[in-house]
């Protein structure tokens, strides 16, 4: 099975956000592209991940619905906007992260998967784990969470994504 | 050079109904100058991404204008907003920067390349509109109205005078005006 672009693009769509606030990356390059030709999406592409929870928040204070697309190294990068922003404003923001470095069935040498899991729960976040197309729905799950606690929940991307078959 | 306290005089006598978004000194000093409180979405630092929110608030509220009150300190930890907000472009987009030269509410440590950096050269660089430096109180006064009916993104750097003491205000955090903002914000939308 395998993780691919446009049911996540349907599953984002359903979750009624319009805006995807984002810094690039290899893992989630296909998810960009689509993103970018729909009209339904708009997309704001940063320089640094910090600056895109910064942004998402401003977008959500002015009633938009921004849901969060970064890689795992991002998210280390963005430690004071996710503790400044996102938690202490109690923002109910989505996070999509893009795990560089994944595996489910051999044994992690990047770091940068090593560690993402651990330091999700450290900050005190909840994540769901998507690995192929048919965990889609723990997206929506998320959201709900999110919106539940107002506070903010990741969905780890286990799964480089592809376009459709 | 200006004193920080009576540049936000200036911009206060001119915001109109405009969102503001203070951070640093500003968010010190500004509700003691604030006569929209309502609109002002206080900011408590976040290593710089006062401007980051600013944008956010840009692009979802195009029928507001959005002013951010920067330290110079505040741009240099977040500098690529420069280039994030030249890309979006939002026209409703106001973007200040206070240049005192020093991280004035931490102690007053000059900042790197205190006094050298040039700051709406950056901006310009960046890819904003509009870009001015302005170092008299007299000259901001007389042309800040031309400046803010401006299509943005605009830039503006005001040059301070040194003041490494400490502002004599409280600071406001951003959770402590929240709910309010965000409620005057939603009963201002426009119709569709």
């Amino acid at each position: 099975m395998a993780l691919t672009a446009s049911k996540i693009l349907t599953e984002l769509k359903k979750c009624g956000f319009d805006y995807v606030v984002t810094v690039p990356d290899d893992d989630s390059r296909r998810l960009y592209r689509l993103i970018e030709s729909r009209p339904e999406f708009k997309l704001v592409s940063a320089c640094r991940e910090g600056e895109v929870i910064a942004i998402a928040a401003g977008l959500m204070l002015g009633g938009k619905s921004p849901v969060v697309l970064i890689q795992n190294t991002g998210f280390y990068e963005s430690g004071d906007s996710l503790r400044g922003l996102a938690i202490d404003l109690h923002l109910p923001m989505l996070f999509l992260i893009s795990c560089r470095g994944w595996k489910s069935n051999a044994p992690m040498t990047d770091s940068a998967a090593i560690y993402i899991r651990q330091a999700i729960e450290d900050w005190g976040i909840h994540h769901h784990l998507v690995e192929d197309d048919r965990h889609i729905d723990r997206i929506s799950l998320a959201l709900d969470e999110a919106k539940k606690a107002q506070k903010p929940v990741a969905v780890l991307l286990g799964c480089e994504i592809s376009d459709d078959e | 050079m200006m004193n920080s306290f009576e540049a936000l005089k200036v911009v206060s006598r001119h915001r109109g109904d405009a969102i503001v978004v203070p951070t640093m000194t500003a968010n010190f000093e500004w509700p003691q100058v604030s006569t929209n409180p309502d609109l002002d979405l206080m900011f408590s630092g976040v290593m710089g991404k006062a401007s980051s929110m600013g944008l956010g608030l840009a692009l979802a509220r195009p029928d507001k204008q959005v002013i951010i009150l920067d330290g110079d300190g505040s741009l240099l930890m977040n500098l690529g907003a420069l280039v994030t907000i030249a890309h979006m472009a939002p026209p409703n987009l106001i973007h200040f920067v206070f240049e005192n030269s020093v991280y004035r509410t931490s102690g007053g440590q000059p900042i790197p390349c205190a006094g050298k950096v040039d700051f709406a050269g950056l901006a310009h660089a960046a890819g904003y509109c509009n870009t001015y430096a302005f170092s008299e109180l007299s000259d901001l006064e007389k042309n800040l109205k031309k400046v803010l009916d401006q299509r943005g993104p605009t830039f503006v750097v005001l040059k301070l005078e040194p003041a490494t003491e400490r502002t004599p205000y409280p600071f406001t955090t951003t959770a402590s005006i929240l709910a309010r903002f965000r409620t005057v914000l939603e009963k201002l939308k426009p119709e569709v």
